[in-house]
């Protein structure tokens, strides 16, 4: 779609090299999701210079040769019409924005954060083998909670994942909105309490870094850090086995005393965790006696209809609301529908 | 439940001594400095016997060009406190770095950019854009006022209103720390119990009434009040964005207004519309608030292209190039304005088609706004440019905005924004297009319309030190922020760990300070005007050989603007007269129907202040008496119906007359 030479920023590159000094994890990520969303900088940059540069030169050009001291330039002080440049000036942009908007669908489809992965990075397919592994985030006040459910393992403000493997992050939080964002691996996604979000990424080179919350939250804020580490997946299954042996359980108990706002949390690892404590912090019932959110507008969404049903004639309501029953219930652990 | 009766409670509310902030040296310091100044500013007032002058002449007074200065005061008292504030936060990051905590505690930091926010687009922006808009609008149309000269000054003491609130903050209680759109959960009871969110949303409730009135004032103004002769499309094309501008603040405030109520009713009446309980979501605050709040960008920058188109026609003595695609432009960019709101949050996970129907729609305003930047192009080329103060902001507007367009677009990718949102990147885009676009239109609108509402024009030299202290200030300020956005680096942090970047934070508050310097040159280039203003007298009304009406009446405009309603035959009408060879008429005139001024307009915001203050603290019998006594003067005021007067004859033809021999006299 776009040219080879195009696609590899050579324009931009002395850009770039001005800043060689500072890190931009940005521009240089090691994930190939951020690496993609990288590349859609420099393509809508290098589109859209293909305007801003001629109109740049010509705004210095005739600010210039214009000036009223200049008394040898043309000056035709009614001409303010031209039906050929009026075509251009709307023309050209518009033609521009037909590619960028071309490009912006299909990235946006290809990048979209709920999407599961089709390629580890350019021209590695995923292996039959390779199942993607699950990460449950949850921001806290001020800090972060992994859990692994797949492997029973829990941590506080430390996140670690194997190398080219698919990493899947269902992504919430605990009191207010807060964003998930690692910049070597993947774009930012909110994390909202009472709500899942998700992230499909894959890291393709080992990696010490960091991730953070990228949404104002409160006091702690500034120090809502996390270490963020890419290994290999023989150091990873040694991490998890560590973890395993070094004792330490989350559970409901444990999860209410971490979740009273802290700031500067030391990371915690947890050889255990309770099996659903993140559909739990999710629906809000962690604590004991409260009942989980979606019970409750299952509950309210029954209550409502039953009474709707009331001023219908006996049999139709009957049909009408099994059907809208069995239409609307769902367990609990159903993944999140979206692609 | 049964509480014990408490009269202290039911007065003083949760307003006690330990609400003022004694613990803050910064704010000490600040508030005796502020009492000083204030204690020698009204003994002065006191001693020269200016009270009733104010008064009379400005602070009842429903004359259009009076409420539209004192619009621009209020910008201007406030774009100093909300600058003061981009240099404390510029000077945090600078030093905030390691074991170095800087000088601000994050419970400060987060208010003070807050209240940046807050400040520098209700109450720097919006007044200045409005007083502008106030002014010049039915000047330009051959109006004597607006359609409600009451209204007009009743929304400027409202948006006063709601500005001293955000004022009061400072020493009484807190401002809140929540960002400049005070998301839920944050903003909500829970997250921030204290007064701060109760002070956000009072004061933009307050001066929100303001906006909305004078949007519709304005409207009605465009609408009906236009001097014969003058159709849509003969209009000049700063009153074609102040049009579209004004319905944009019809439509989008009241989404503001009640966003904002349903806010307040979780936090005082334990409602849940946006809480995490109860059915409560706050993804619908953030979009509504963006329904709101995109619209407002526009608000602000579409008066910014009038003022330009108006400059670049002027100063390039030339038609402006392209005046229809110029108006169909700004009428698209209003339509789509309500098209994008969803680009400020692709981050929050709706599906992949929603996130691009959102950035598509975001790429096609740049069309209509990359056509207006060609428009005042080609009405440069083939022009002869003066290069006077607007003209050369006007320059740099361009070539500035430009950039801060292209940055926009990028962000508009939404796949590119997951990696840019919330960054420094997007803080330098939008600083780039407000400042940009916003504030150099509005120096410009100043420079050039300066003369005109005080009869003589600005110094040059101060002006010129200012042009280019903004225009390379802006961006050792600016660059910065955009590489540190490249580095990962997110807003509102108030401390950093990694030493490597502190250099940038630096070079951004060495520009920060370059920005300072040219503010003051600006005061300076006012004062020196001031004294000046003898040599600098514009005598003729039209000292930029300009071509809209507002120039064909005296400088500064008689309280009558027109002795004769102007006709209009073309649409640069007084470019037009003056090329027929007008002739001023000299006699018959006669006696004109002029609105009366009106004490109700301070006063009813004046009670309102007192009841949002009362709400803020939780002050219920201050509340109710206010809320009755608003209502009873309100009532009080429709009885009162000598609300204007006549000009006599004799006093216009005095007036006309002094003009005539002015005129003649610097022939």
């Amino acid at each position: 779609m776009i040219p080879k030479t195009l696609r590899r920023g050579v324009f931009l590159s002395p850009l770039f090299a001005l800043l060689a000094g500072c890190n931009t994890v940005v521009m240089n990520p090691s994930g190939d999701i951020a690496k993609q969303e990288a590349h859609l900088i420099t393509v809508s940059v290098i589109l859209m210079l293909l305007i801003i540069v001629p109109v740049m030169i010509l705004i210095v050009w005739f600010a210039r040769k214009y000036r009223a001291s200049n008394t040898e330039a043309d000056y035709e002080p009614d001409w303010d019409h031209s039906t050929k440049l009026e075509l251009v000036i709307w023309g050209a942009p518009l033609l521009i924005i037909i590619v960028l908007g071309l490009v912006t669908w299909i990235s946006t489809h290809k990048l979209d954060p709920y999407r599961p992965l089709d390629r580890i990075a350019e021209g590695r397919p995923i292996p039959a083998s390779s199942k993607p592994l699950v990460v449950q985030a949850v921001a806290m006040d001020w800090k972060w909670l992994f859990i692994y459910p797949e492997q029973g393992i829990a941590t506080v403000n430390e996140l670690v994942v194997p190398v080219d493997v698919p990493v899947r992050f269902k992504i919430s939080a605990t009191s207010v909105m807060n964003a998930f964002y690692v910049p070597e691996l993947a774009g930012m996604i909110y994390a909202m309490p009472g709500m899942e979000t998700a992230l499909n990424a894959v890291q393709n080179r080992p990696v010490q870094s960091e991730g953070f919350s990228a949404n104002y939250s409160g006091a702690g804020y500034s120090d809502m850090r996390f270490s963020y580490r890419g290994v290999a997946q023989a150091d990873f299954d040694g991490w998890v086995q560590s973890i395993k042996s070094g004792g330490g359980n989350l559970d409901r108990a444990n999860y209410l005393t971490l979740e009273k706002p802290s700031i500067k949390e030391p990371v915690h690892r947890y050889a255990a965790v309770d099996n659903d404590l993140f559909y739990r912090v999710l629906n809000r019932c962690v604590a004991d006696g409260v009942m989980c959110q979606d019970k409750m507008m299952n509950d309210d969404a029954k209550k409502a209809r039953e009474m709707a049903m009331r001023s219908m004639p006996q049999q139709a309501a009957a049909t009408r609301l099994a059907q809208a029953n069995g239409a609307v219930c769902t367990t609990p652990n159903d993944p999140v529908k979206k692609k | 439940m049964h509480e014990q009766f408490d009269l202290a409670k039911l007065i003083f509310g949760r307003l006690s001594w330990e609400a003022i902030p004694y613990h803050e040296p910064i704010l000490i310091a600040t508030f005796i400095g502020v009492l000083l100044g204030g204690v020698v500013l009204l003994g002065v007032l006191t001693k020269l016997k200016l009270w009733g002058y104010l008064w009379n002449e400005w602070f009842t007074s429903i004359d259009h060009k009076k409420i539209g200065i004192m619009y621009m005061v209020l910008g201007l008292i406030m774009f100093l406190r909300g600058f003061a504030d981009a240099l404390m936060m510029r000077a945090q990051q600078a030093f905030s770095f390691g074991d170095s905590h800087g000088f601000l505690p994050p419970h400060h930091y987060d208010q003070v950019f807050t209240a940046h926010g807050v400040i520098m687009i209700f109450f720097v922006a919006m007044p200045f854009v409005t007083g502008l808009m106030n002014y010049v609008v039915p000047l330009q149309i051959g109006a004597r006022d607006v359609a409600f000269p009451f209204l007009n000054n009743f929304s400027f003491w409202m948006t006063t209103a709601g500005a001293i609130l955000v004022m009061a903050s400072l020493f009484v209680g807190e401002f809140a720390r929540t960002g400049w759109l005070a998301y839920p959960p944050l903003s909500g009871i829970l997250a921030s119990p204290d007064v701060g969110v109760d002070y956000y949303i009072w004061s933009l409730q307050v001066a929100g009434v303001g906006t909305l009135l004078s949007g519709v004032n304005l409207v009605v103004t465009i609408i009906k009040m236009r001097a014969p002769g003058m159709d849509l499309m003969k209009m000049p094309v700063f009153t074609w964005t102040a049009l579209c501008t004004n319905i944009l603040i019809v439509m989008a405030f009241p989404i503001l207004t009640v966003t904002l109520a349903m806010l307040g009713l979780d936090r005082l009446f334990d409602t849940h519309f946006f809480t995490n309980e109860l059915g409560g979501n706050a993804m619908m605050y953030v979009n509504l608030i963006w329904i709101w709040g995109h619209p407002e960008v526009y608000i602000l920058v579409l008066p910014a292209f009038g003022i330009y188109s108006e400059v670049v026609a002027t100063f390039c003595n030339k038609r402006l190039f392209g005046y229809s695609s110029m108006v169909y432009a700004t009428v698209v960019i209003m339509v789509l304005s309500y098209l994008v709101w969803l680009h400020h949050f692709f981050t929050m996970g709706s599906g992949a088609s929603v996130n691009s129907f959102f950035g598509i729609t975001t790429m096609i305003i740049s069309i209509p706004t990359g056509a207006k930047i060609f428009n005042w192009l080609f009405t440069m080329y083939k022009g002869r440019i003066r290069y006077e103060l607007p003209m050369m902001w006007t320059v740099s507007f361009m070539i500035t905005f430009i950039i801060g367009g292209m940055t926009g677009v990028m962000l508009a990718v939404p796949s590119a924004d997951f990696v840019l949102h919330n960054s420094l990147f997007l803080i330098a885009h939008f600083h780039n297009v407000i400042i940009g676009g916003v504030l150099f239109g509005l120096f410009a609108g100043v420079n050039y319309w300066w003369p005109k509402m005080f009869g003589f024009k600005l110094d040059r030299k101060w002006g010129v030190y200012s042009f280019w202290l903004w225009s390379i200030g802006f961006w050792v300020a600016f660059t910065p922020p955009y590489i540190l956005g490249f580095m990962g680096v997110t807003r509102r942090m108030s401390h950093f760990d990694d030493p490597s970047m502190q250099w940038l934070f630096r070079i951004s508050l060495v520009g920060t300070l370059m920005i300072a310097a040219g503010i003051a040159c600006l005061l300076m280039q006012i004062a020196v005007s001031i004294i000046n203003r003898k040599k600098l007298a514009d005598v003729t009304g039209d000292p930029w050989n300009a071509r809209t009406l507002e120039w064909s009446t005296s400088s500064p405009p008689p309280d009558y603007n027109f002795a004769f309603t102007p006709l209009v035959h073309d649409n640069d009408a007084w470019a037009d007269m003056k090329k027929h060879g007008y002739q001023r008429p000299l006699n018959d005139f006669v006696a004109i129907h002029m609105p009366k001024n009106t004490w109700a307009g301070p006063v009813i915001p004046g009670i309102a202040f007192l009841m949002a203050f009362g709400i803020i603290w939780h002050m219920w019998l201050l509340v109710g008496v206010t809320f009755f006594g608003m209502i009873a003067v309100a009532i009080y005021h429709t009885f009162d119906y000598k609300r204007d007067f006549y000009i006599p004859a004799d006093e216009v033809t005095r007036t006309e007359e002094d003009r005539t021999r002015l005129l003649e006299a610097h022939v």
